[in-house]
């Protein structure tokens, strides 16, 4: 009976977090996507008296309609899926090699050299954003350099701020960290008696790093990349910052939908497909893990 | 020539000699084990054998070719390591296809090479295992057949048995003098453990503090220590400090403070005044009532001070008049009588003359 006191004790804060935070507001979602747009922004009321007096429960599916009948959002979430994919295969090739450099140097280090990955988060998201406007814009040394280097192959100059190339490397950026930290907690553990072993048995470093080191990293791959491309996914404050019109991503156009078109319902059907895939994607990686763990 | 030599090899860690001036040569088709306390620089050693770790000093030459700058992967050297480090995201039959993989056999010629290493190490039928799903003897197993399978010229184990069961360990090392006899490769095990040691190998070289104290038959280093450290570390072994008080012919007299002389075996290079120790196996030292004298013994009275009974053998630690304390066998195969003494029993102990090593310091 106290086992089970203690189980609901544990397991209720959590529970309720998530029904309160979760639960309940896609709940809330999935009803809006049903529902009609009101004249000033919101919903329109659920029962209205129609004009001839009789009641009208105003529930639709035009709203999933539009969605479909328009191949415009399919493209957006296209787009946004890949520069999600982008930005996750980015992390992953730029946090591997740190993520072992800190996992390999000496342990008095480790901590250090965590904290610097996290450091970044210590200011404001948006300050560091803007930060990248000013290193992307025209007149930095950031973009002169750059375009100094493509003039020396007769190419550009490009423009880096308001492209998608400036939307990736803010995605990049600042999802960096948390690609890094899963794939050091899973490097970190790993038994260095199995690289002498492979060493041993005739693996050059190349063979040991794609046969070892990368086969029994895949858990961590897989949390830093749900970790990484979930959130990417869905963001709209970096194309809002550095993607200009051309950059533009599918959160975006949510964030329109319920603030500048007042579109409640027809945000609420983005949301959800939004959700769907992402939940789909998270599980689909979360299978993955759970399958390279259970051999590691 | 030898398979292996070890010239004067040297190796430090900041202040720390690990390794200091070791020459060994190991033959074909032996059986060598590396034996020591921990921290002796066995472990460095076989390192440095393999590969992993360099010589500050000295060199290693395996089949006259000098190793110096040959990684690992490039000496036909293979490792057996203490946690076996089998790679868990890989079946039984991966692990073992390991070396042959990285050599770029055909998969047909692998896949042959690799059942056949299986039913060597009796493991038919494992091969879609994963080592998570073995008992730690057959990782072992495993370990071992993954190591042998390209057929190195040397094959190094560090403690391999050191984490199984006393019952397991004994069948383990039948098992590899088995397999060592049949594949015909040199062995060099490192191991902590006297009695494996004694048990397994063709020769011995006992180490401490990054020196080699003696290399031998496993039946020479223990009839025939050659120090002190070997004499204690090997076996038990009874210490009396003493002195050469006269030699004569093929005898000597030794006094030890507090008894009286002893006599012994005159050993080599021994002059009058020099100063060591006397090791005497306690099997050898005989215990009774009353034991009949006898020139060419050692006699003395004592009192059982303690016993050990061990099962087959009973262990008496006899106090003598100076205080020292002898420890003698006894074997329980004595019909009738489980044991023959209390504590605080009379006793006398004797032991042939031939039986006690001097050692000089």
């Amino acid at each position: 009976m106290s086992r089970r006191l203690n189980l609901w004790l544990i397991s209720g804060p959590p529970l309720v977090y998530l029904l309160v935070f979760f639960a309940i507001p896609t709940l809330i979602m999935v009803l809006a996507s049903f529902r009609l747009p009101g004249e000033f922004g919101g919903l329109a009321p659920l029962v209205e008296r129609g004009d001839d007096g009789a009641r009208v429960i105003n529930l639709t599916l035009e709203n999933y309609q539009r969605f479909f009948s328009d191949a415009l959002y399919a493209e957006l979430f296209l787009k946004s899926f890949w520069y999600a994919v982008v930005t996750t295969f980015l992390c992953l090739a730029i946090a591997f090699p740190l993520a072992l450099l800190i996992a390999r140097s000496p342990r008095s280090h480790r901590d250090l050299l965590v904290l610097l990955v996290i450091l970044p988060f210590w200011s404001n998201f948006l300050i560091r954003v803007y930060a990248w406007m000013i290193i992307l814009g025209p007149q930095s040394v950031f973009a002169g350099t750059f375009n100094a280097f493509l003039h020396l192959f007769g190419m550009g100059p490009v423009r880096l701020l308001f492209t998608p190339f400036g939307v990736v490397i803010g995605l990049v950026y600042v999802h960096l960290p948390f690609m890094v930290l899963p794939l050091y907690a899973n490097l970190e553990k790993h038994d260095p008696a199995l690289l002498d072993a492979a060493q041993d048995l005739g693996a050059n470093g190349w063979q040991r790093f794609w046969r070892v080191t990368f086969p029994l990293a895949l858990p961590g791959v897989f949390a830093g990349a749900a970790l990484v491309f979930i959130p990417a996914f869905g963001i709209f404050a970096i194309p809002d910052l550095l993607g200009g019109t051309s950059g533009i991503m599918i959160g975006n156009v949510i964030k329109q939908q319920f603030l500048d078109t007042r579109d409640w319902p027809f945000g609420s059907v983005l949301s959800m497909v939004l959700t769907v895939v992402a939940v789909g994607l998270a599980g689909l990686a979360a299978w993955y893990a759970r399958r390279a763990r259970a051999l590691a | 020539m030898a398979l292996l030599e070890i010239r004067d090899v040297t190796r430090r860690f900041g202040d720390f000699v690990a390794v200091d001036r070791v020459t060994l040569s190991i033959q074909a088709g032996e059986f060598f084990c590396l034996l020591g306390p921990s921290g002796c620089g066995k472990t460095t050693l076989l390192r440095m054998v393999a590969g992993f770790d360099a010589p500050d000093g000295g060199g290693i030459s395996l089949d006259g070719m000098d190793m110096s700058g040959v990684p690992p992967e490039r000496r036909s050297v293979h490792t057996v390591f203490q946690s076996y480090a089998l790679f868990p995201h890989m079946t039984v039959a991966d692990n073992v296809g390991f070396p042959l993989k990285m050599a770029r056999l055909p998969p047909p010629e692998i896949k042959a090479r690799v059942d056949a290493a299986l039913e060597d190490v009796s493991l038919e039928g494992f091969a879609g295992r994963y080592p998570n799903e073995l008992s730690g003897g057959q990782r072992q197993r495993v370990a071992v057949a993954r190591a042998l399978i390209n057929r190195p010229k040397l094959l190094l184990l560090d403690e391999p048995l050191a984490a199984l069961d006393a019952k397991l360990k004994e069948r383990m090392q039948l098992e590899l003098i088995t397999l060592q006899k049949e594949v015909g490769i040199a062995f060099i095990y490192v191991t902590h453990d006297q009695q494996e040691a004694l048990a397994l190998s063709h020769r011995i070289a006992v180490m401490n503090h990054g020196r080699v104290e003696q290399t031998d038959e496993p039946s020479k280093i223990y009839s025939f220590p050659k120090n002190r450290f070997v004499a204690d570390f090997i076996g038990t072994c009874n210490i009396l400090d003493a002195r050469v008080a006269r030699v004569d012919g093929g005898r000597m007299q030794l006094q030890i403070e507090g008894l009286g002389e002893v006599a012994a075996l005159r050993t080599d290079s021994t002059a009058t005044g020099a100063k060591g120790v006397l090791a005497l196996r306690p099997e050898q030292v005989a215990i009774g009532e009353q034991l009949a004298p006898n020139t060419d013994e050692n006699h003395f009275a004592g009192k059982v001070f303690d016993f050990l009974y061990l099962g087959d053998v009973t262990v008496y630690v006899v106090e003598l008049p100076n205080g020292s304390r002898v420890e003698a066998m006894l074997p329980n195969s004595a019909p009738g009588r489980a044991k023959f003494f209390e504590a605080g029993d009379s006793v006398e102990i004797s032991w042939r003359i031939d039986a006690g090593r001097f050692l000089t310091d």
